[in-house]
């Protein structure tokens, strides 16, 4: 019996983990679970995609309604409604995914009590099909960019830099949240909370430009933001060339480092302690 | 027929059967396991911030300690034990689901846990997504995992629901897919627990034959159960936890009866006449133990609601004081759903001399649910200085087969005369 499987050969079992039962079985559990996902939100629906869309657009309608025609910051930056919308989609990504991600462990439950599943797929299948919108809505997007006029630039090759910068903190800021839930589950409204609040504290609605003029202080706290500097890229890239990048509106690289320090102080940190988390995961459930 | 079991020692030191000559495919060592039960649970931001120092609140729960045992290829091995002797515990750090805090495991081959009745089912999608996904995860390659879609519907005999989400189906059927996922994953390693113990008595047959099947073929299977027919009859192995310790490993006969011994103690406590300090010893031995149909038939199964006799031949070991037998019939769980003593009073005799023997037998009307159950002896004895002393005596084995015209509820079936009518409104 013994020479019919040579292959069994005793390993070390490590426990549970983050990742961990191999790259292949990991790779495939990822792209099974984020496609079932993402088919489940675009097929189990009657009206399927137009919901994810519906969100952004709804909220973009409302808004540009105010800031063109009751406040007047609209008609100072050019291409401003172009600009909302692009601005509205991306940090939906940030949100719906982080907040989706949250409960995505404890809602997971059977499969973290009774199996071995690398912990860490759950909120990175997550991410990944808010990822998917984000790819759809980018198309309906890029053409409302094209629509109003707005020539192609080659810069927008670079955007997909933005895109994986803006995936890897969304990922880190996933990884935190859905690992603290299990203990403290006040996380999801704690989070929920503070999302809106980065939504007004990131430049969607405006670009930072007009709260500097205001306020040199109130934009310098708000650079402490790491979303800051890539909204701003993604602005200066695809929408309007002339318009200020971030090392202008810093007044140069220095100034951006504390964005930088948070940027990786916040990956380091979702690393850490997802990592110290996962083997006890399924105890607190 | 099951033969009578005749105990002569239990309380023998833990010795473990002829080592098996398999290479071994488990290796543990010096597992163990502590949870910190949070007396008042800390469970928001707000709690934490206002109570820092509340992490004092913690009781530790040593749930295993210092286990170490090895499992050899194509070993089928029972892992017994009472509610929280930490089994589970054990099966779940075996699967990578909770991490031990000190110790050492090694695997050989490929592992398919089926824990809770289940595996890790998302509700929320198909009986086709899920299965493909659990396939992945006890270690198929994707391709693989859909090629044996058709044999998991076959087996789980749901073909017809695969596109029905898991939070529709019944309990039973879920517990059917996740077993048959399990079983088609063709893992080298099978760690179950509790699948015998669902309702279902044609699906507990088939599950028997996938044991068979795969120790055939050389697959090593660890079943977490509560019923010692199974550990005694299909087990080549067990082993006996006890308050997360390893309280004995080898032959599944004397597993089952230290297992049977723990669950008597444990009820002992609660029962008036073992409230004086009680100890175990050798007291008798069976003789003979059967279970008879009203016609003097010879019988391990018997129908729902039909009357049983029983006839028992019990012989004493040494001189017993005020003997007292007390019959136990307890179900697959371990429960004891109803017993009765005897004393020698009726027959004026205080004590019996070694060599004497007292025939248990007469008719038992009894209204048991269908199952498996096991039907236990209990020999008491007075000891010098007012303690008693008792033993556990295996009697035999049956099962209650039901037809659907009988309540299947509960443990018992209850004489009613219950009706439901209805009634014009106010």
């Amino acid at each position: 019996m013994t020479d019919s499987t040579p292959d069994l050969r005793l390993v070390e079992v490590r426990g549970p983990s983050a990742l961990g039962g191999g790259w292949r079985r990991t790779w495939e559990l990822l792209s099974l679970i984020a496609v079932t996902d993402f088919k489940k939100a675009y097929f189990g629906t009657a009206l399927g995609y137009l919901w994810s869309i519906a969100r952004p657009l709804m909220l973009f309608g409302v808004l540009l309604a105010v800031f063109t025609q009751v406040f007047r910051l609209g008609s100072q930056v050019p291409n401003y409604p172009v600009l909302l919308l692009f601005n509205i989609v991306l940090f939906t990504f940030f949100s719906e995914a982080t907040i989706t991600a949250t409960t995505s462990i404890v809602g997971q439950e059977s499969v973290v009590r009774k199996t071995q599943f690398p912990r860490l797929l759950i909120p990175l299948a997550v991410v990944l099909t808010s990822l998917f919108n984000l790819g759809f809505n980018l198309v309906v997007v890029f053409i409302f960019i094209l629509a109003w006029g707005i020539d192609p630039t080659w810069t927008w090759l670079l955007f997909p830099l933005v895109l994986v910068l803006l995936f890897v903190i969304t990922t880190a800021v996933s990884m935190i949240v859905s690992s603290l839930f299990p203990r403290f589950r006040d996380t999801a409204i704690i989070w929920s909370v503070a999302a809106t609040v980065l939504f007004y504290a990131t430049p969607v609605l405006y670009p930072l430009e007009v709260v500097q003029n205001q306020s040199q202080t109130l934009a310098d706290i708000l650079q402490i933001n790491p979303l800051v500097p890539l909204f701003e890229l993604a602005r200066t890239w695809v929408i309007d060339p002339s318009a200020p990048g971030p090392v202008d509106l810093a007044g140069g690289f220095a100034a951006l480092l504390p964005a930088l320090a948070v940027y990786v102080g916040i990956c380091v940190l979702a690393a850490w302690f997802f990592n110290r988390e996962a083997p006890r995961i399924a105890e607190q459930l | 027929m099951q033969n009578p079991i005749t105990v002569d020692d239990h309380d023998g030191a833990a010795v473990a059967a002829a080592a098996p000559t398999a290479p071994v495919v488990i290796e543990v060592r010096g597992i163990e396991k502590t949870f910190r039960v949070p007396e008042r649970r800390v469970d928001t931001l707000k709690e934490r911030a206002t109570h820092p120092f509340s992490r004092m609140d913690y009781r530790e729960l040593r749930a295993l300690r210092d286990v170490s045992f090895d499992i050899h290829r194509g070993e089928f091995f029972g892992i017994v034990g009472q509610n929280g002797s930490g089994k589970s515990t054990l099966l779940k750090i075996l699967a990578s689901i909770y991490r031990a805090d000190a110790g050492r495991i090694r695997m050989a081959g490929r592992l398919a846990p089926f824990i809770e009745l289940g595996v890790g089912f998302n509700p929320e999608l198909t009986a086709r997504e899920n299965s493909v996904i659990n396939g992945v995860l006890m270690g198929l390659s994707k391709r693989e995992a859909r090629r044996r879609l058709d044999a998991v519907l076959d087996f789980a005999e749901l073909g017809e629901f695969v596109d029905l989400k898991l939070k529709n189906y019944s309990s039973g059927m879920m517990v059917r897919l996740a077993f048959a996922v399990m079983v088609q994953a063709d893992a080298d390693i099978m760690l179950v627990d509790e699948v015998l113990a669902v309702g279902d008595f044609g699906f507990a047959q088939k599950c028997m034959e996938v044991f068979h099947e795969k120790r055939r073929t050389g697959k090593t299977i660890l079943l977490v159960t509560h019923d010692m027919g199974t550990v005694r009859s299909l087990c080549d192995r067990a082993m006996f936890l006890r308050d997360g310790e390893l309280d004995y490993i080898g032959d599944p006969e004397e597993t089952a009866m230290r297992y049977y011994r723990a669950n008597f103690e444990r009820a002992g406590r609660y029962d008036d006449w073992e409230e004086q300090a009680a100890v175990t010893d050798i007291n008798a031995r069976v003789v003979h133990a059967w279970l008879e149909s009203e016609g003097g038939e010879r019988i391990e199964q018997v129908e729902q609601g039909e009357p049983i006799v029983l006839d028992a031949l019990i012989e004493a070991k040494r001189e017993l004081l005020a003997p007292l037998f007390s019959i136990h019939v307890s179900n697959a769980q371990g429960t004891v759903v109803f017993g009765f003593t005897r004393s020698l009073e009726g027959q004026r005799r205080e004590r019996l001399a070694a060599g004497e023997r007292v025939r248990l037998s007469g008719r038992i009307q009894q209204s048991l649910v269908p199952g498996s159950y096991s039907l236990d002896c209990w020999v008491r004895r007075d000891r010098q200085g007012g303690e008693r002393a008792f033993q556990g005596l295996r009697l035999l084995d049956f099962d209650v087969s039901g037809s659907a015209a009988h309540e299947r509820h509960g443990l018992v079936e209850v004489q009613t005369d219950v009706e439901a009518a209805s009634e014009p409104g106010p």
